[in-house]
Formats: structure tokens, C-alpha cells, sequence
């Protein structure tokens, strides 16, 4: 075994390449919690489309793309944060924050373009900020980003002065960016195929499983375990700052009262539902994005159904718990089964 | 213990000593294994077998002495650069991802990626876990189950078969057959039988039961307080005079 490994390392070809990147996809796809989880949310489309005025139809899936684009989006990075044991309670605010930031940008005379990439880098930045302090000086995520949550509130009502101002109206950039009505979506769908590639098919995501599942074994195998979260919290941080980017311009202004607490936990909420433990360890991406559109469907519904929107929350609360008692119950379930 | 036999020894210990303040942990140590050879470490707990396995791993470094590898004088640095000239130790906590399957474990940090775009190449990843599991005749039906799903005895075997893979050259188990049954004991034993057949390793097994260490061991090594009071063949000691030996320090004169 000792000297084959020196050698195979050279023969890659790359030519059974697509081969190994569709198999990746069927194997996210065909996952059972995702595919139980696809199985209720069509039972629930199925169910307002049959019971309420107004649910199958274009401009209501609209509707209900720009309720779960943003969710899904931030938690595509939730659910790589999740599954190396940490979760970033600061992304919502990061969401509303980040748009004011690219003002900041353009009123200063930047190209839309340069804008964009620098809010972005300022979201690496607090991203990056959050796994230092997590990893380095071995503060609890939960505390870590609770305080950056607050943080982050504070500077987007500073920038802002507490008022909405308008987003960039004008140009194919902001077209790409939302402008489009389904730009938003077709971002959203891209972002979670995207990661969701990076966590089953590369070695970054092999080491978020690693990392979440066993730190010690992770470690002593030579991963560089504060790197990887690191990374993740960087991650989550860009994907919430970019879909509040998309969200404003969508909407054609920046609003400090758009997404916060509420976007983060709903997030955190289509990953948990989506199948990802909340413990470190396991989790898909697709997962989260299908439940982002469950949650996006009642949310929906209910509007169009007339309950009203407190409802939605009870709803949601029964849902996380369930997700969260299947999740732990099916794998013992399954674990123990063998 | 005498290298004279044919090439020198894979790793050597030379008047190795270690304290921690007050406590001296290891005095003069002298302890050698060649490759191919199953050295039995057995010593009460507190005899210094955790501090000498540390110092051969890398993870201290001793305050006298010399470590030798190959026959050549080397200061470890650490556990990585230790892991680099092919020592690789298997601890009792083994080091395994739970929630991911065997051939990524085998593979962990070690991966195999397609270039330029790094996607992983599981089919050859899994089809080398294979091999490698064949080749050391460890029994396990598929290379995609969960390590989490696996027995103890398993677990250890593919922890084993893990350094093996990674070009270990000298194996450090620190009581693998602890808390295992009959028959995972078993798996292990073979394990280690077909690993020392190969001749390229040499393996330094601490165990507390000394049957085991009689029947799977070349050599033994008795240590008492950060000394090596016995160096034996195991062929020429029993159970009995072992057990009498490790007992004989705490016998009421």
C-alpha cells in the first residue's frame, strides 16, 4: 500500500470527470430525508392549489420565490456552518446591513460592479471576524455571533440613519441582480447547487463533515479544523449579504427593517427542516433549500387561505420541532437498525 | 534488543528520560523494535508506558537521550513530523468520523482529487478502500457504510488499516484490544498477524492482558517505574512469570 499512493496521485485525467459530478447530484438528490421532506411540500402545494383562489398561478409563484429565495440563500451557508458544529445568529442582520454598505460604495461614486465586490469583502470580513473569535479565542458561536447580530443591527440603523434609501435602478447589472423578477430565484437555485457540490464532491466538504462530526480526530488527521469554520462562517456571511443585496434591489430600496432576526432564524429553520443536524455532522444543502420552500408554501398559503400570520409562526414552530425529533429519532432509528 | 542481528532497528530508544517537575516519569529507557517484529509494552498503570509512547509519537520531547530511526539519530519535533518519517499511533479514542463513510475515513486528508477541478474521485478512493481492506484481510461488507455504524472491533480495524495505508512504517497501539469481546479481539489479533507477515512494519502493541501479549508478541517489555526491568523473547516467558513479575512490587514483605 505504501508506494501505490506517491504514484496515483499523477494519473488524473478529468475524463470521467461528469461522470463523478452527476453521480455527486443523484446523490444529494436521491438522499431520504430530502426526498421525505420534497414529498410533504408538494403534499402542502398540492393542498392550497386545491383548497385557496389564486395559488397555482405564475405571478402567486412569484410570490412565493421572493418569500424563500432570500431563506434559501443564507441558509446555504447556515447549513455548511451547522455541520462543522457552529451556526451564525448575525447572518440576518448581515442581510440588512450589506445593501447600505454597497450605497455607501456607489454614493462614493463606485461602479455598481466595484460596489458589489466591496460590500462583499466586508461581509467575508465579519464573517471572518466571527470564526476568529469563535476559533481562536474559543468563544461559543452562539454568544460570538450574538454579539456581532446586535453589532451589525446597530451600524445598519448608523448607516442608514433609520430610514429606507433607493437601491441602484438602472443597468444589465441590476437586471442580473434582481432587477428581473426571477433573478432572485435563478440565484438562489444556482447558490444551493453550487454548495451543495462543494459539500458532497470536494475536500473542503469532506472536512466541514469531518470538522462537525469528530474536531479531535479531525485535527490529529491534519485537518486545519480553525480554517474550515473559519471559511464557513466567511461563507454564510457573503451569501446573507448578497441575497440582502438581491432582496433590496429587487424591491428598488434598501430598508434597515428588512430581514434581521426573523430571515436568519427562518434560514436556520429550512436547514433544520431540510434534514441537517443541529449537533454538527450532517446535512444537505438541497435539503435546506426544499425547505425553505416548504416554509415559503405555508407562508403563502396561509396569506392566500385568509388565516392569519400568526398562525404561520405556530406552524413553523410545530415544523422545526418535528424536523428536529424525526431527524434525531430516524437516525438512531437507522443507526441502530444495522 | 541487540540490533547486531541483521538491519538495524526500525526505531530505538536510547537512555530515555522524561520528568515533569518533580515526578520522573521515565528513566532511562533503552527499547528497540525491528521490522516485522510485535514488541508487547505491558507495565501498572503509571509505569510511564503513556509518557513513552508520547515521546516515540512526537508529542514530548525527552529531557535526556536519543531516539534513533533506521539507525539514524532523530529529534522529533511533533506529531506530524513523527507521522512523516512513518510513525503513526493508534490511540484508544481511534480517530474516526462517524458520520462519514469508510473509505472516506481511510482517505481523511488524504483524499483523491480530480485536477485541475479538485471534485473528489470517489469511485478510485472507494476502490482502493477496498483493496486496502482486502490486502490486510479486514472483513467489512461495504466501504460506503458509516463508520458510526460499525462495530468496535471494526472500527479499530480500519483504524489500523488507516496507518498502515498512510505509509506507516512503525505502528503504535495503545491497547487495542481493550474492551473488545472474544471474537473482536480476534479480528484484531489476526490483523496484527497478517501485518507482521508483511515484514515492511514494525508495531509496538501496550496491552494489559498478558495471554494476548504471550500468544501475538516476538518480544516483551516489562516497564516499572520509567524503567524497562524485563526484555524478553516471548517464547522464552509465560504468562505466569509475567503476571508474577508486574505483581511481585506490590506483594506485603
Amino acid at each position: 500500500m505504501t508506494g501505490t499512493r506517491a504514484a496515483s496521485t499523477v494519473d488524473s485525467s478529468g475524463r470521467d470527470g461528469r461522470d463523478g459530478i452527476g453521480r455527486l447530484v443523484a446523490d444529494g438528490l436521491l438522499r431520504r430525508r430530502e426526498l421525505s421532506i420534497a414529498l410533504v411540500t408538494i403534499v402542502l402545494a398540492l393542498y392550497f392549489a386545491l383548497t385557496t383562489n389564486g395559488f397555482a398561478d405564475s405571478s402567486n409563484y412569484h410570490i412565493i420565490a421572493q418569500y424563500f429565495a432570500p431563506w434559501a440563500i443564507i441558509a446555504a451557508g447556515e447549513v455548511m456552518l451547522l455541520i462543522c458544529g457552529e451556526i451564525d445568529l448575525s447572518a440576518g442582520y448581515m442581510f440588512t446591513l450589506a445593501p447600505f454598505v454597497l450605497a455607501v460604495f456607489v454614493n462614493n461614486g463606485a461602479p455598481l460592479i466595484v460596489a458589489l465586490a466591496g460590500a462583499l469583502i466586508v461581509c467575508a470580513c465579519v464573517g471572518v471576524a466571527n470564526g476568529l473569535i469563535v476559533t481562536v479565542l474559543k468563544m461559543p458561536s452562539f454568544i460570538t455571533t450574538l454579539g456581532m447580530f446586535f453589532l451589525l443591527w446597530g451600524v445598519a440603523l448608523l448607516l442608514s440613519g433609520g430610514s429606507p434609501v433607493h437601491a441602484p435602478e438602472r443597468g444589465a447589472l441590476v437586471a442580473v441582480l434582481g432587477g428581473w423578477q426571477w433573478a432572485e430565484l435563478c440565484w438562489a437555485i444556482g447558490i444551493v447547487v453550487v454548495m451543495q457540490v462543494v459539500l458532497s464532491g470536494t475536500r473542503f466538504g469532506v472536512y466541514t463533515f469531518a470538522v462537525g462530526g469528530n474536531p479531535t480526530a479531525a485535527s490529529e488527521a491534519g485537518i486545519r479544523t480553525r480554517r474550515i469554520k473559519t471559511a464557513c462562517f466567511a461563507l454564510t456571511s457573503v451569501l446573507a449579504g448578497f441575497a440582502g443585496i438581491l432582496d433590496g434591489i429587487r424591491v428598488g430600496s434598501f430598508d434597515p427593517t428588512n430581514g434581521g432576526a426573523n430571515y436568519m432564524f427562518l434560514a436556520v429553520a429550512s436547514a433544520v427542516i431540510g434534514g441537517t443536524a443541529l449537533l454538527g455532522g450532517s446535512g444537505t444543502v438541497v435539503g435546506a433549500l426544499i425547505g425553505a420552500i416548504a416554509l415559503g408554501i405555508v407562508h403563502e398559503g396561509f396569506t392566500l387561505a385568509g388565516i392569519n400570520a400568526n398562525a404561520f409562526n405556530a406552524v413553523l414552530g410545530i415544523a422545526v420541532l418535528a424536523a428536529m425529533m424525526l431527524n434525531i429519532y430516524l437516525g438512531r432509528f437507522s443507526r441502530a437498525g444495522t | 534488543m541487540d540490533d547486531t542481528q541483521d538491519s538495524p532497528a526500525a526505531i530505538r530508544a536510547e537512555h530515555v528520560g522524561k520528568r515533569f517537575g518533580p515526578v520522573t516519569a521515565l528513566r532511562d529507557i533503552n527499547l528497540s523494535v525491528r521490522r516485522g517484529e510485535i514488541l508487547g509494552l505491558i507495565g501498572d498503570n503509571g509505569a510511564g508506558k503513556s509518557t513513552l509512547i508520547k515521546i516515540l509519537t512526537g508529542y514530548h520531547k525527552p529531557d535526556t537521550g536519543q531516539l534513533h530511526i533506521d539507525g539514524e539519530p532523530v529529534g522529533l519535533r511533533s506529531v506530524s513530523h513523527a507521522r512523516s518519517l512513518g510513525i503513526e499511533t493508534v490511540f484508544q479514542d481511534l480517530a474516526m468520523i462517524n458520520g462519514l463513510p469508510v473509505y472516506l475515513n481511510l482517505h481523511l486528508n488524504t483524499e483523491r482529487v480530480y485536477r485541475p477541478i479538485p471534485f473528489l474521485r470517489r469511485k478510485e478512493m472507494k476502490r482502493r478502500a477496498r483493496e486496502c481492506l482486502d490486502s490486510i484481510g479486514i472483513d467489512i461488507p461495504s466501504v460506503t457504510t458509516e463508520v458510526g455504524r460499525l462495530s468496535g472491533g471494526q472500527r479499530q480495524a480500519i483504524a489500523v488499516a488507516r496507518s498502515v495505508y498512510s505509509n506507516a512504517r512503525i505502528l503504535l497501539l495503545d491497547e487495542p484490544l481493550a474492551a473488545m469481546g472474544a471474537r473482536e479481539g480476534g479480528l484484531i489479533l489476526r490483523l496484527l498477524r497478517t501485518l507482521k507477515e508483511r515484514a515492511d512494519l514494525a508495531i509496538v502493541l501496550i496491552a494489559h492482558n498478558y495471554t494476548q501479549v504471550v500468544d501475538i508478541c516476538d518480544r516483551v517489555n516489562l516497564l516499572q517505574h520509567g524503567q524497562i526491568t524485563l526484555d524478553k523473547p516471548t517464547s522464552e516467558t509465560s504468562v505466569a512469570e509475567l503476571l508474577d513479575l508486574v505483581a511481585a512490587e506490590y506483594r506485603v514483605q
